[in-house]
């Protein structure tokens, strides 16, 4: 019989092949492919006076060096702005090779192409680029003043600038019994997972077909502009994400250079091509996020209840605008949380600088909303000397307000709705779970043993699931086995597990008969793409729909098999049976064989359906539908999806050494229906470690020439398992009322609020304001430094 | 260009090399051995880790000619003969302990080494142990629980009684 499969933690299927070296990722395919290399810019502004390849042309194994002036007109155009927006007024993007200007360390200048990449490095070192250097640009604050200019016509270095304001902010500020107005830092980071970019072209020249490898968050959209650029038919060009490992949000950005160069290297080659990034390179070269400065001013009651929220964001989004300002869009409306705000304004400035484009990395914003509204909460209760849990609990919206709608409009262009949530249970399980409420106690028994912990807590709201739609295939064959695709693309998030147990769930067919294929547009070529963690909302439900017109259909064919209504029947194990009849029932793979009425009998299988063996009523013609026992579908929402979640942390901080330890971290967390529960638990368990590398650990470090100082795993500190604590989770499941399956993402989840949860418990264990992240251990010894030079902001509660 | 001989995963396999060629390069390209991963080819990430004579090393940091004469096991060697999962490759397994499984095969070689010098490591000595590699999805808690799980399936299949041969 089929077992319950939609909720169980089974474990995973991709895992076998991965676990014996047998994963494809893109390096280890094209093994006699030729290298490219690129020689990139070192300087973060300058113009490129020439360049003399005299000695690179001598290395033997040297293919073909490609300088901008060597590409074909529209493939040396600028690349395309993703995402326009009204508000971004100067939109800029890259050339695939630098065209007279260099914008940032990093900006490719020349392709060079050989046999293999020690020998396409060698090359790359023996050209000598002539620069001229022009005054560099970084930082948004410095940016802003306009004194140096990033691009010569983008006036001030403001790309972008929006408002959005539900009711009168300013004017509830001004009114209300308290005010604060505080400033806000956040730091660059990068999704940086831990397998790079890379590109493999080949080039049939007997049919003029391409097919492309990249490892990608967004195969089909790719190959349309790998097809629109190089002036191919679409149906001529391929593109696979294969195993691909890791992305975070860095690989959906696209076309990026490479995917535009190396295919067309490869096709004016005749030669396979493939590209694959180092680690300098993926700092230097493909995205970066986090980094904004928010001015906050927040006006509220004695209760601790908002009633006004003025929200000015200066956002740092790099040299390059290809992801247009998604990222200040989704922190201006995401700030909002499980909140109900009186006013609220927002407003940002989306800023050049000489530095490496800033693109959506897991949270996409999300985080730097999260930590102006959660700070603002702390700052609230200090001020108050309100629990913080009670100021978050009077604002919270509540379960008989949904939808709530926040009156904005959000990443996808749609209002800002919440579809379902239950925050005060959120919080009261939250509260429960990490003995909010006898927290005293503990740090009373800490301190007396000469200890200093503190407690925070952070609450989030996260759009998720956002449109247009995506699609889903399942073709159960003649030998029983079924086949699912759907065209995005996975990066280590089981979908080859989840999708299966929709269609086994759905179908009635055993997990083992099913297959499942991603991002591969020779299956499925219709998709938008894995990012908003979306891609279980998405697809499976995209999925499940296609499954049921499988089953439909299925029940059709085997009720004329069996005479017999298609209401009384059901599949069980990949058998279609007459409910409380078990005698009549015929296998799906034979419904499979009958669905597709033939004259050739291949096998003994497929003789069941050929003319003679099935006849029909000769007044009907044999074929009444599309043959074959499949179906597809697309699901498309409304809008996103609101899946919601609370953190709270207990740390320790050493009173000598300011060392930071991470003692207990606790997630309450509310995606809807699960699916997979493992799954789920690996999403935010991998959210939250990225989230205390950002809360901790990683910065950009950029120094005033715009050089990144620390661009490799020495001196970028992404955490070990020795910084990770033992996360301890705990699901609350409120269906969406808005998908077939009820269910909401979780893949960003994990990392939204924790640079807000750590900040609040340091504040809570120093009694100092926190109000930068990270915050290593030489940050909050400074601060301590500096409070004690009467410098630094003390809490009300230890000032007072 | 060097003649060198290499034991991987049992087979004697002869390569001609630049002297410069790295070892990890040298199993993935030259023997086609794709399983071993490069995640920063400076030795932090320990994507690339093998084991050297039994001993988990970098393969990155290595020249392939320094190698030479050497046994080498990469993670297509760690299942049984007949391709049956080793006790560590089925311990991710059961506890989720990989997503997008590229630094997977660097792990899986750590903890083998891991678990043979010390078959029934403390919390402490399994965070310790997998300390030394990269991952950037699992968060680690689910590799450390595989730590203890791999430690359990290596006593069950083992039995008290041959404990010592195990070491």
């Amino acid at each position: 019989m089929t077992t319950k499969l939609f909720g169980e933690p089974i474990p995973r299927r991709e895992d076998p092949r991965l676990l014996v070296g047998g994963g494809r990722y893109l390096d280890d395919l094209g093994p006699g492919a030729l290298a490219a290399a690129f020689v990139r810019s070192p300087h973060a502004h300058a113009r490129i006076a020439g360049v003399d390849v005299s000695d690179a042309v001598e290395v033997d194994g040297l293919v073909a060096i490609y300088l901008w002036e060597d590409l074909p007109d529209r493939v040396g155009e600028p690349l395309p702005l993703l995402i326009p927006h009204p508000a971004l007024t100067h939109g800029r993007t890259a050339h695939p090779l630098a065209r007279d200007v260099v914008r940032h360390v990093g900006e490719p200048v020349a392709m060079v192409v050989a046999v293999d990449r020690y020998t396409a490095e060698d090359v790359c070192a023996l050209i000598r680029v002539d620069y001229e250097p022009l005054p560099p640009v970084v930082g948004p604050e410095n940016a802003v003043q306009g004194s140096a200019l990033v691009h010569a016509d983008v006036p001030g270095n403001v790309g972008a600038h929006l408002v959005q304001e539900v009711g009168n902010a300013r004017e509830a500020i001004e009114e209300a019994e308290h005010t604060l107005a505080f400033r806000l830092d956040v730091e660059r980071s990068a999704s940086m997972p831990l397998e790079g970019r890379g590109v493999y072209a080949r080039w049939d020249s007997g049919d003029s077909s391409l097919r492309v490898y990249t490892s990608t968050q967004a195969s089909t959209s790719v190959r349309m502009a790998i097809a629109a650029t190089l002036e191919l038919p679409l149906p001529s060009v391929e593109v696979v994400a294969p195993d691909v490992g890791g992305g975070f949000g860095v690989k959906i950005v696209h076309p990026w250079p490479e995917e535009i160069l190396v295919p067309w290297a490869c096709i004016r080659l005749g030669r396979e091509v493939k590209w694959t990034e180092d680690r300098r390179e993926h700092f230097i070269s493909s995205a970066h996020e986090r980094a904004q400065v928010q001015y906050v001013r927040v006006g509220f009651d004695s209760a601790g209840r908002v009633l006004g929220l003025e929200l000015n964001i200066l956002h740092d989004h790099g040299a390059y605008t290809p992801y247009g300002i998604i990222v200040p869009i989704i922190t201006s409306t995401q700030a909002l949380g499980p909140y109900k705000i009186g006013a609220y304004r927002v407003e940002f400035q989306s800023i050049y600088t000489n530095t490496v484009q800033v693109t959506p990395y897991r949270g996409a914003g999300r985080p730097q909303g999260v930590f102006a509204m959660e700070r603002t909460m702390d700052r609230i209760a200090d001020h108050l000397g309100l629990d913080r849990t009670e100021v978050r609990a009077a604002n919270f919206i509540q379960p008989s307000e949904f939808p709530y709608d926040q009156g904005l409009t959000f990443q996808d262009g749609r209002p800002l709705i919440y579809d379902s949530g239950d925050y005060p249970a959120s919080l009261e399980l939250l509260k429960s779970l990490i003995d909010w409420d006898s927290f005293e106690e503990r740090r009373a028994e800490a301190a007396a043993e000469g200890r200093r912990i503190g407690i925070g807590l952070g609450c989030y709201v996260e759009g998720t699931g956002v449109g247009p739609y995506e699609g889903g295939h399942v073709q159960v064959t003649s030998d029983g086995r079924v086949h699912v695709s759907t065209g995005l693309t996975s990066q280590g998030q089981g979908h080859e597990t989840v999708f299966a147990q929709i269609v086994a769930e759905e179908l009635g067919v055993d997990i083992s008969d099913i297959s499942v294929v991603t991002g591969d547009t020779r299956r499925f070529p219709y998709a938008v793409g894995t990012f908003a963690s979306r891609a279980a909302v998405m697809s499976g439900n995209a999925i499940a729909l296609a499954t049921r017109k499988v089953r439909d259909k299925a029940l059709r064919v085997a009720a004329e098999a069996l005479e017999a209504d298609p209401g009384d029947l059901e599949i069980v194990s990949g058998i279609v049976r007459v409910r409380g009849n078990p005698t009549a029932a015929i296998p799906l793979k034979t419904v499979a064989v009958l669905s597709n009425p033939l004259r050739y009998a291949f096998d003994a299988e497929a003789a069941r359906a050929t003319q003679f063996a099935a006849p029909g009523s000769p007044d009907e013609p044999p074929l009444k539908e599309e043959p074959g026992l499949e179906g597809r579908d697309y699901y498309s929402p409304i809008r996103s999806t609101f899946a919601s979640g609370m953190h709270a942390a207990v740390v320790e901080t050493d009173p000598v050494t300011a060392e930071i330890h991470i003692l207990r971290y606790v997630v309450v967390h509310d995606c809807g229906k699960l699916i997979n529960p493992l799954i789920v638990e690996g999403q935010i368990h991998g959210g939250v470690a990225q989230g205390v590398g950002g809360a901790l650990y990683e910065r950009m470090a950029y120094d005033e020439h715009g050089q990144l100082l620390n661009a490799s795993f020495m001196d970028f500190l992404m955490p070990y398992a020795t910084e990770i604590p033992r996360i301890e989770t705990a699901h609350l499941e409120t269906p969406s009322p808005l998908n077939p399956l009820g269910i909401k993402g979780a893949g960003e989840a994990g990392v939204i609020p924790v640079s807000a949860v750590v900040a609040s418990a340091i504040e809570d264990a120093e009694g100092l304001v926190i109000s930068r992240m990270p915050i290593s251990p030489s940050d909050l010894y400074d601060l301590r430094l500096a409070a004690a030079r009467g410098e630094a902001e003390r809490t009300s509660r230890s000032a007072g | 260009m060097n003649e060198i001989t290499l034991t991987v995963n049992g087979s004697v396999a002869r390569v001609v090399v630049p002297a410069r060629r790295l070892l990890s390069d040298c199993l993935r390209h030259d023997l086609g051995l794709t399983g071993t991963h490069v995640g920063c080819e400076h030795g932090v990430c320990g994507c690339c880790t093998v084991l050297l004579d039994g001993d988990p090393i970098r393969s990155c940091l290595m020249l392939a000619v320094t190698a030479d004469g050497h046994e080498i096991t990469t993670v297509e060697g760690l299942a049984g003969p007949g391709g049956e999962l080793s006790p560590v490759q089925r311990a991710f397994h059961e506890s989720h302990a990989l997503q997008c499984g590229f630094c997977t095969p660097g792990f899986l070689c750590t903890v083998t080494a891991l678990l043979r010098d010390n078959p029934a490591p403390t919390e402490a000595e399994a965070l310790e142990g997998v300390s030394g590699n990269l991952c950037r999805c699992t968060g680690y808690q689910n590799i450390v629980k595989a730590v203890h799980r791999a430690a359990e399936l290596t006593a069950e299949e083992t039995g008290p009684d041959d404990d010592e041969a195990v070491r």
